[in-house]
């Protein structure tokens, strides 16, 4: 078998160790502290920011226009469809006529 | 909880419920999954490295992360260390959706969390948080979709990647980060949420600028989780521990 194929085994089970690991360790303890439990409660929102940031910093008008407009439309109350549909529109039409 | 939580509901309804949230992830995971498959090729993998990878590993970001650092010739066990990296995240995803998985069986859990991914995450948390409880049934309805088509992107990306026109006028480069900032404001009525988001922005692209990808996501997530932890909660978190 090749170095990628080996790679890749290594990579799937690291990978499923993370997506397990969390559970089994907290799963060890009979009662989760509170702080535990509201650090726990800040992830998804610490985490999936963390994914959206480093691009609208890096973004150009289009970029930070189309997450404004999406932002915008979810305090709005838009559910998720309207919001990535209004907003990617937005990003293809302003990169046309931006260039 | 409500108590419609503890009704069984029929078995199929609760999947079709559960692969109808999946449906946007689709549309923004595709571009990355074709992409995958292409740049997979590009960087010396055959077809079948490449579906594997895609079938075996099971995450975008840190799928790349390998491809680019195995075309750079680094040695095999930085390009898994790497992989590791990038997924570390995960370890808070397991610990925080866990907690409302003890009614699945052992076996279920070895197999759900296999799934685990950014928006099954997120939308798991959502489901939690509209009061109703992730059944395991609910929980496959929404990963097999995004699973196959991700399996199958990275094929039909290694065949066909090169005739995609132009991705930057489509858009597509830039579809997830919309996406992630739809599941953001998802959880907007969580308590401390805009600190959280804002401590963890600014940490993000701190480390970005300095430590570089893919360190910024587990620095900046530790760090809002930190501030999650230490700031005494709002007054809506008080409410929901009572």
């Amino acid at each position: 078998m090749s170095t990628i194929f080996w790679i890749i085994v290594a990579g799937a089970v690291l990978t499923y160790l993370t997506r397990a690991g969390g559970h089994l360790v907290l799963s060890r303890f009979e009662r989760i502290h509170p702080r535990v439990e509201a650090g726990l409660n800040a992830v998804p929102a610490a985490v999936l920011t963390t994914l959206v940031a480093p691009a609208a910093m890096e973004g150009g008008p289009a970029e930070i226009a189309a997450l404004a407009v999406g932002a915008m439309i979810s305090l709005a109350g838009g559910g998720m469809m309207p919001m990535f549909l209004s907003a990617t529109a937005l990003l293809i039409l302003l990169r046309h006529l931006l260039g | 909880m409500t108590a419609d939580s503890y009704a069984a509901p029929r078995p199929w309804s609760e999947f079709m419920l559960g692969a109808r949230r999946s449906l946007p992830v689709l549309v923004a995971a595709a571009p990355f999954g074709l992409l995958f498959g292409m740049l997979a090729v590009e960087n010396g993998f055959s077809t079948f490295e490449a579906v594997f990878m895609s079938a075996a590993i099971y995450a975008g970001a840190s799928q790349m992360v390998g491809l680019d650092l195995f075309g750079a010739k680094i040695a095999p066990w930085l390009v898994v260390l790497s992989i590791f990296a990038v997924n570390f995240r995960h370890v808070l995803y397991s610990a925080t959706i866990g907690r409302q998985l003890s009614h699945w069986t052992p076996l279920q859990r070895v197999i759900g969390f296999f799934f685990l991914v950014d928006p099954q995450f997120a939308e798991a948390e959502q489901r939690v948080e509209s009061g109703r409880a992730v059944s395991f049934t609910w929980y496959m309805g929404l990963a097999l979709p995004i699973y196959a088509c991700w399996v199958v992107e990275a094929w039909l990306g290694a065949l066909f990647g090169r005739l995609i026109p132009d991705p930057h006028a489509l858009g597509l480069d830039f579809l997830l980060p919309i996406y992630f900032l739809g599941l953001v404001m998802s959880f907007r009525k969580r308590a401390l949420w805009l600190p959280v988001v804002g401590v963890s922005a600014v940490a993000s692209i701190i480390a970005y600028k300095t430590v570089g990808s893919p360190w910024h996501v587990s620095i900046g997530a530790l760090a809002g989780v930190f501030l999650g932890a230490l700031l005494p909660p709002g007054k809506a978190a008080r409410e929901e521990a009572q």
